[in-house]
């Protein structure tokens, strides 16, 4: 255990950063390459202090962007090991290129994404615009409702990346500043454990296996592109069914089991919000709130945005009578929120006739309060009556 | 025997990551259908430096008992790309109209 784990036991407070650093260090990768950027910054910062102090074994790479950054792991992981690192908002999109190579390839990085608002206005606080945007570049997506889940996904990110199956690469996403700058008390697992539990890694057709040589990144046309992202789809499936049984054998080692989603009193719900990340905390709250006075309140928490569990999403919100589903983020041009259209979607393609409000929110830091959320569970029930939704998005927090 | 993948390979033949199980294999892949010139050498004028040679980006130029001559292109690698023409210094090589190499053009060859 670090020094910060050892002197508070197993049960410490810690900010979601210094989490993500100390599932890190349990991990103990091969190779970390990275360069800084708020709020991500402490997480690469306290990492390195444990590469400094000897203890982790792995092979630190300061580099002087974060384009370098992704190259290196990409290259990194080619050659055989296991690979972690850490960004945020622009820092992100300075990866861009490379993030769809590394998928492409089919190397597990694993990626802690501290969500952030992405420029321009230049804003360092939290939305989801930097993973939304990510959301196609072939990255398994998961999200934290607390700096508890932020730790546990980050050591079954391993696990689900490195499946056999699935060999792809991981963000695990937690909110700026919300998760990432809040202590929290959580709860550490033995090292042992946890290094138990993510195994050695192992590596499939590593570049430096020279006694079989091959050919990496080659030219690729009109004659077999194609069929290499028809491969690449089908590794999805294989991610969501990890996403599941890792999840599964996480609760058993550990007591906290996780799926694809979480249904919050949903089961007997009239009115449902769909959400992802730290807001899923406030919306529990006020969904016993509603439920003492007698509304049928419910939620469905998104934990896996990539791959989206379609099938599962519109198989937990059947039933409901009216839902809305609250985008962090903005898709300019596009008629609603990201996560609006993938939620629309899934219900379309499996036959469930929901009207779904949209609201986007919090964007560049903006605060949500309970209040918010008690308008749009009061305004679901117009919904309900209405058929379908008045305005095709509306705001929440913003001054109109 | 080559483990390329054949060009009716099915998406789920193929390693994962689109990988060639083979190192060294650009000559088993043809590029000749790029081509809508192609370079012709006379010969005579040709003084075997191997300029074309060292500078082709593929492996069109061929080379015998180190010397290019009456050894011709390969038409599976040459793209048309005039370097071969650029690069000579006796300006042997002229770059003519059409992907086809014809066997009465000088300097071809039916040796592959």
């Amino acid at each position: 255990m670090s020094e910060v784990a050892e002197v508070r036991g197993n049960r410490v407070a810690l900010e979601g950063n210094e989490a993500v650093a100390e599932a890190m260090r349990q991990i103990n990768p091969d190779v970390v390459a990275a360069y800084p950027i708020t709020p991500s910054t402490e997480i690469v910062q306290t990492f390195a202090q444990f590469v400094a102090d000897g203890e982790v074994d792995t092979n630190f790479v300061a580099v002087e962007s974060e384009h370098s950054a992704m190259s290196a792991c990409l290259a990194a992981a080619v050659a055989g090991g296991r690979v972690m690192n850490a960004t945020s908002a622009n820092g992100l999109a300075l990866m861009w290129e490379i993030l769809y190579i590394v998928s492409s390839l089919r190397q597990p990085v694993i990626l802690t994404v501290v969500n952030r608002a992405l420029s321009g206005n230049i804003n360092i606080h939290c939305d989801h615009s930097d993973t939304m945007g990510a959301r196609d570049a072939g990255w398994v997506q998961l999200y934290a409702e607390d700096v508890q889940e932020a730790y546990d996904n980050l050591i079954q990110a391993v696990c689900i990346g490195e499946n056999m199956d699935v060999r792809l690469p991981v963000m695990s996403c937690l909110d700026g500043f919300i998760l990432s700058h809040s202590y929290e008390l959580l709860t550490v697992e033995p090292d042992e454990e946890v290094q138990e539990f993510v195994g050695p890694y192992k590596p499939d057709n590593p570049m430096l296996d020279i006694e079989n040589p091959k050919t990496f990144g080659p030219l690729d046309l009109y004659d077999y592109y194609f069929e290499h992202k028809r491969s690449q789809m089908e590794a999805y499936p294989a991610a969501k069914q990890a996403i599941i049984d890792e999840g599964k054998r996480f609760g058993e080692a550990f007591g906290r089991e996780y799926g694809l989603l979480e249904e919050f009193m949903l089961d007997d719900a009239e009115f449902a919000v769909v959400a992802m990340g730290s807001t899923c905390g406030m919306i529990r709250d006020v969904v016993e709130d509603l439920r003492e006075k007698g509304v049928k309140a419910g939620m469905l928490k998104l934990r896996a945005f990539r791959p989206f569990p379609a099938e599962e999403v519109a198989a937990a919100l059947d039933g409901c009578g009216a839902i809305a589903v609250l985008d962090r983020a903005a898709s300019f041009g596009a008629h609603a929120g990201p996560l609006y259209a993938e939620v629309t979607s899934a219900l379309y393609s499996y036959g469930k006739q929901i009207p779904v409000n949209n609201y986007i929110y919090g964007l560049g830091g903006r605060e949500i309060l309970p209040d918010h959320l008690q308008q749009v569970y009061g305004d679901l029930q117009q919904l309900a009556d209405a058929g379908q939704p008045a305005e095709p998005v509306s705001f929440l927090g913003l001054r109109e | 025997m080559s483990k390329v993948y054949p060009p009716d390979a099915k998406w789920y033949e193929m390693a994962r990551g689109g990988i060639i199980p083979q190192a060294g294999n650009a000559a088993e892949y043809s590029v000749g259908g790029w081509r809508n010139e192609h370079p012709v050498r006379d010969d005579e004028c040709c003084i075997d430096c191997l300029f074309c040679w060292v500078y082709c980006p593929d492996e069109a130029v061929r080379v015998k008992d180190e010397s290019v001559k009456y050894q011709g292109f390969s038409p599976d690698h040459c793209k048309g790309c005039h370097i071969c023409a650029h690069v000579c210094p006796k300006d042997c090589i002229t770059m003519v109209p059409g992907p086809d190499f014809q066997p009465d053009e000088p300097g071809q060859s039916e040796e592959e």
